[in-house]
């Protein structure tokens, strides 16, 4: 079945995928891993302890798709906005968080990604245009969290910002310039959806 | 050979002092926001897989934030509850935390 991951027999899951198919996710890995990229407060020399103990940025990303993966930990969007000193300290918490932790999620995401590039790139062709991928339980969690990061990303790139946005795009007119991407967007969907009733507990 | 400086007791004190000032004993919350990519069977697995909950509580959770936009998902001290925002954050899920004033 195109697109529907299923459960192995003791653990893991496997998904028929044809050439396109793997190039389109293999590549929208690599760019999802170009875009996170080693971070903003990576540009040390080649020491690696630096690296190490660098401190991550404090202000959120500039761009949508980052500042979705790496939100701020202390606005909450509902609360009221409060005295300007309270919005204030909420700021400075939020930076303070940022600095601490965000090196660390970029390094996750990272992961994730390049595991999936590499079970594709391992994968050995049985007949010709496509492929079964295989996924252990453990390449199967860096799989759930990546196609999450790339929808995440496309969701933003594509604007969804609230459940109407979403069928809206399932409405759009075969000559849409965004077409693609939303098919990409449902497509991706439907791989995350069969694989995560593979990991349930 | 030698022996440990005797510090101790002076040492004692200005620890006291440090450890005196006492946070306010108000909990922390994580809460988790609803958004319109992230799939609800995704969202349980997260919150069966990484708190521990049961399905049942996974699923009640979930659908709090599906239908409220939001639900408080743990909660504890502002150190574990940054914890819990950082793993909800990797999991690509919008958490933020806050102290639970009622």
């Amino acid at each position: 079945m195109p697109g529907h991951f299923e459960p192995l027999p003791g653990g893991g899951a496997a998904v028929a995928l044809d050439d396109v198919e793997i190039s389109i996710i293999r590549s929208l890995a690599v760019q999802l891993l170009e875009l996170i990229g080693p971070g903003p407060a990576a540009d040390t020399p080649d020491d690696p302890l630096a690296e190490l103990f660098a401190e991550g940025p404090s202000e959120p990303p500039a761009d949508p798709v980052l500042r979705r993966l790496f939100p701020d930990a202390y606005s909450d969007p509902e609360q009221a906005a409060g005295t300007s000193a309270e919005a204030e300290e909420r700021r400075a918490h939020s930076a303070e968080f940022r600095r601490y932790t965000e090196n660390d999620l970029r390094a996750g995401k990272r992961e994730n990604a390049l595991g999936v590039i590499r079970s594709l790139d391992a994968l050995a062709p049985v007949d010709e245009g496509g492929a079964v991928l295989k996924l252990s339980p453990e390449e199967s969690r860096e799989w759930v969290g990546s196609l999450n990061d790339l929808r995440l990303a496309i969701g933003a790139r594509l604007e969804i910002t609230d459940e109407d946005d979403t069928d809206l795009l399932y409405r759009l007119p075969e000559e849409d310039p965004r077409k693609p991407m939303v098919l990409a967007y449902l497509w991706l969907g439907g791989l995350q959806e069969t694989l995560v009733t593979t990991l349930m507990p | 050979m030698t022996s440990p400086a005797p510090v101790e007791i002076e040492r004692t004190e200005s620890a006291e002092e440090v450890f005196a000032v006492p946070e306010p004993d108000v909990p922390w919350v994580t809460i988790v926001h609803n958004d319109p990519v992230n799939l609800m069977s995704y969202v349980t697995y997260v919150f069966q897989t990484y708190f521990g909950y049961t399905k049942d509580k996974a699923i009640k959770l979930m659908l709090d934030v599906h239908h409220k936009g939001r639900a408080v998902v743990s909660s504890g001290s502002r150190e574990e509850m940054e914890r819990d925002v950082q793993a909800m954050h990797g999991y690509g899920l919008w958490a933020t935390l806050q102290q639970d004033r009622k």
